[in-house]
């Protein structure tokens, strides 16, 4: 047993975490935010630059190789940055689509872009009446001719703004629709946002990122924009959202190692009474109790990245959603109390915590909250 | 990074199958699955079985007789007896005084009593709190003066384990009252039988004799039975403590008892079907197992730590909290699957030999008083806010 990063995957969080403290201050985040992007395109080209775009693509699709560890260990530092790029939606879930359902002309049209960074991917899987189920789809599309017309409305595309492919789940008529919710009948299309009827209505989220929701009226796309077999993407969307899931994880436990130490810091310094706060046994056992917490998820975090590239099983899918269901509590909880112990200087937009509480409650809203996978779990609870 | 077990590990988690599968009494067994109580005998019987496979001493340097696992075979150990149904090692001989005595005590001492232990011969039970000093240990008030040859013992301590059974106590007593509170303290193996020793009964909330407290009236301590030298018991103390509160997060326990829950709620019935596919009840199973999976993985990550030697650290007091409380909510969780049942309290089924018809059922009997004995787990060991005390102090610097 040994729970310690292997030389090179810790030369690889070094390296993050050095460019991240370098180029990523939190006056600087917040300049990024305010941009018309939403991040900053110059750190985005240091960060393929050095090649983490291309972590976990295979050697042969021009990759590193990487797995769950070293995934893991990039979204930790890009969350100790509380980093804007859009790493999750582009490299992990965009390109881990591609790779995955892709055939050989889709992966060398765009996967290569993807790697060095130079193509931005999104994926618009939910709907407005999905909730977190990525098989509720009402999308539909209608073959015609050689290709599909795509009708229907995907919600909350986080970076769906600003990519320049957008991987879009809908339903296929028959054979293979199933009813909505069905597993059976979904597929996957990778559309230009260029293509004519595709409208996206942009807006900042509170976590100070971007996204959009994205109509589709009358889209008409090639057979070549279908990725993968013909009404059987679910079982590719919910591999790769795992592999996001393990991700969200690392990135929530570096989000949380912050918030912990500004919490730390801020009991020590703070004085109230003649003595600073931190002197309250009442601060200290909450201050312990999140150090608990973020104890729990970085287990889990772990647990997750190790699974994360494993074949599907419910084994896996239990392991996730604990995961996913750890980060959503201990980030809540996080989140609330950090704030409660900061007193009036956490509720302030000039003050870093605010913004490190604010991602991780966007993250509990991301692929999942805690209560959806509270049941996924439970619905796979095994006696024996 | 890699979270599995090397081929001597998983050699090492046969061969305690296999002696498990072979040497574990079946009516023991059943009792620790059962949450039954268990008799001194049922503890004696296991512990000569133990002790024959050279596996009682598990935390002793092996030339005093002990067994030299490492911090993952110990884990291996705890994870598998838990499974099985291992009765938990009376410790107060075996895991305190014993690591004290081979650290702070002299040659005699350690020729005296330390095969005692290993033998069963003596059963040792632990003089630490008072009435009047259970967290704040270093205000105890028990007085030992010495006179010629001897100390004279006066005094009381309460929450004495299993001290009904014990023939040993290992006391702090104050044998100087002139200095700071911690450096008067000294550490004193005292015989139960002395006269001017008398053991009462605590009767627990949930009915049972576990615990008792133990008066000392002008008893005569030789005092060659002083362990290392006197006013410095504070540091064997301390050193014990550390040893306690290893292994008090009970993983492997709360695993078993996960593993009894979930049985339970699948033989139960509610609205006409398995209580397990209840959606209340199984998001609930699913939070505490979701919890103890977290903190299964966060033990491995301190045992990993400590595998090069040394005692853990205040990482494992946060891991007591967790661990406990998990285990709280698991006990928590099975009343709650008998319902109704829940209420009544039969204490013939408790009983050794009952041959009646259950009310209910054999599971169901121990499950309330079983919840109320846990809510010690966040009491004793050090309480959990004092846990949180030591994190806060020693990780977190407040």
């Amino acid at each position: 047993m040994d729970f310690r990063l292997n030389e090179e995957q810790q030369m690889l969080q070094d390296t993050v975490a050095r460019l991240v403290r370098g180029e990523y201050s939190f006056e600087k985040r917040l300049e990024f935010s305010e941009t018309e992007a939403g991040f900053s395109e110059a750190f985005w080209g240091q960060l393929s630059e050095l090649g983490l775009t291309a972590v976990p693509f295979s050697e042969e699709l021009g990759g590193f190789g990487g797995g769950g560890v070293e995934v893991q260990s990039v979204m930790t530092e890009l969350g100790r940055g509380l980093c804007l790029e859009p790493y999750l939606q582009s490299v992990i879930l965009g390109g881990g689509l591609i790779a995955q359902a892709g055939n050989d002309s889709q992966q060398e049209q765009w996967l290569g872009g993807i790697a060095s960074g130079e193509l931005k991917a999104a994926v618009a899987l939910q709907e407005p009446q999905s909730f977190y189920d990525l098989n509720d789809v009402a999308t539909r599309a209608e073959k015609s001719g050689d290709g599909y017309v795509l009708n229907g409305r995907k919600a909350v595309v986080i970076a769906g703004h600003c990519a320049d492919l957008i991987l879009v789940s809908a339903r296929t008529s028959a054979p293979n629709s199933g009813d909505t919710r069905d597993a059976d009948g979904i597929s996957l299309f990778a559309l230009s946002p260029d293509t004519a009827g595709l409208e996206r209505r942009t807006y900042p989220t509170i976590d100070g990122s971007k996204g959009c929701d994205i109509t589709l009226n009358n889209v008409q796309v090639g057979a070549d924009a279908l990725l993968g077999e013909e009404g059987k993407a679910a079982d590719v969307i919910e591999y790769q959202s795992g592999r996001a899931i393990a991700a969200l994880c690392a990135e929530a436990v570096g989000v949380m190692e912050v918030a912990n130490e500004l919490t730390l810091d801020y009991l020590k310094q703070r004085k109230q009474f003649g003595v600073p706060i931190g002197k309250f046994q009442v601060l200290q056992h909450r201050m312990v109790d999140m150090m608990s917490e973020l104890e729990q998820a970085r287990s889990m975090a772990i647990l997750a990245a190790s699974v994360a590239d494993v074949e599907q099983s419910d084994e896996r899918r239990r392991i996730l959603s604990a995961a996913k269901n750890v980060i959503g509590r201990s980030g809540q909880f996080i989140s609330e109390n950090g704030i409660q112990s900061h007193g009036g200087i956490g509720m302030t937009w000039e003050y870093n915590f605010a913004h490190y509480a604010k991602r991780l409650i966007a993250i509990n809203h991301q692929l999942g909250d805690d209560d959806f996978h509270l049941e996924r779990y439970a619905n796979l609870l095994q006696v024996g | 990074m890699n979270m599995n077990y090397t081929a001597e590990e998983l050699a090492f988690r046969d061969e305690v199958r296999a002696f498990l599968d072979d040497k574990l009494p079946a009516d023991i067994a059943a009792k620790v699955k059962a949450f039954r109580p268990l008799t001194k005998d049922d503890h004696q019987r296991w512990q000569k079985i133990l002790s024959a496979q050279g596996w009682y001493a598990t935390h002793w340097p092996e030339e005093y007789g002990g067994v030299s696992w490492s911090p993952v075979q110990k884990h291996i150990w705890d994870e598998e007896s838990s499974r099985y149904g291992v009765p938990r090692s009376v410790p107060f001989g075996v895991n305190m005084v014993a690591p004290v005595i081979i650290k702070f005590g002299n040659e005699e001492q350690k020729q005296t009593y330390l095969p005692r232990i290993l033998s069963g011969e003596d059963w040792w039970c632990q003089g630490y709190s008072e009435p009047g000093a259970g967290s704040d240990l270093a205000s105890l008030k028990t007085r030992a003066v010495r006179d010629g040859d001897h100390y004279i013992v006066n005094g009381q301590k309460t929450w004495t384990t299993l001290g009904q059974h014990a023939n040993m106590i290992f006391c702090l007593v104050r044998t100087n009252t002139e200095v700071k509170a911690q450096e008067g303290i000294s550490f004193l193996l005292i015989d139960m039988d002395n006269p001017g020793i008398t053991v009462r009964p605590i009767i627990t909330l949930d009915g049972e004799h576990e615990v008792n407290e133990v008066f000392f009236e002008d008893v005569k301590v030789p005092v060659e039975n002083l362990v290392g030298e006197e006013d410095k018991g504070w540091t064997y103390a301390k050193f014990l403590l550390t040893y306690e509160r290893t292994g008090l997060a009970g993983i492997g326990l709360s695993k078993a008892a996960l593993a009894h829950l979930k049985q339970l709620a699948s033989r139960r019935l509610k609205n006409g079907r398995p209580l397990i596919e209840d959606t209340t009840f199984s998001q609930r199973i699913a939070k505490v197992e979701i919890d103890l999976t977290a903190a299964g993985i966060s033990n491995l990550r301190i045992i990993a730590s400590v595998e090069g030697g040394g005692v853990p650290g205040a990482e494992s007091s946060m891991l007591k909290v967790k661990g406990t409380e998990i285990r709280q909510s698991i006990n928590d969780l099975a009343r709650r699957a008998i319902g109704p049942y829940a209420l009544p309290f039969v204490e013939e089924e408790l009983a050794d030999g009952f041959d009646g018809e259950y009310l209910s059922d054999e599971h169901a009997a121990p499950l309330s008083a079983h919840y109320f004995n846990n809510r010690k787990l966040s009491i004793f060991g050090g309480s959990n806010e004092i846990q949180k005390n030591i994190v806060s102090k020693m990780i977190l610097g407040l």
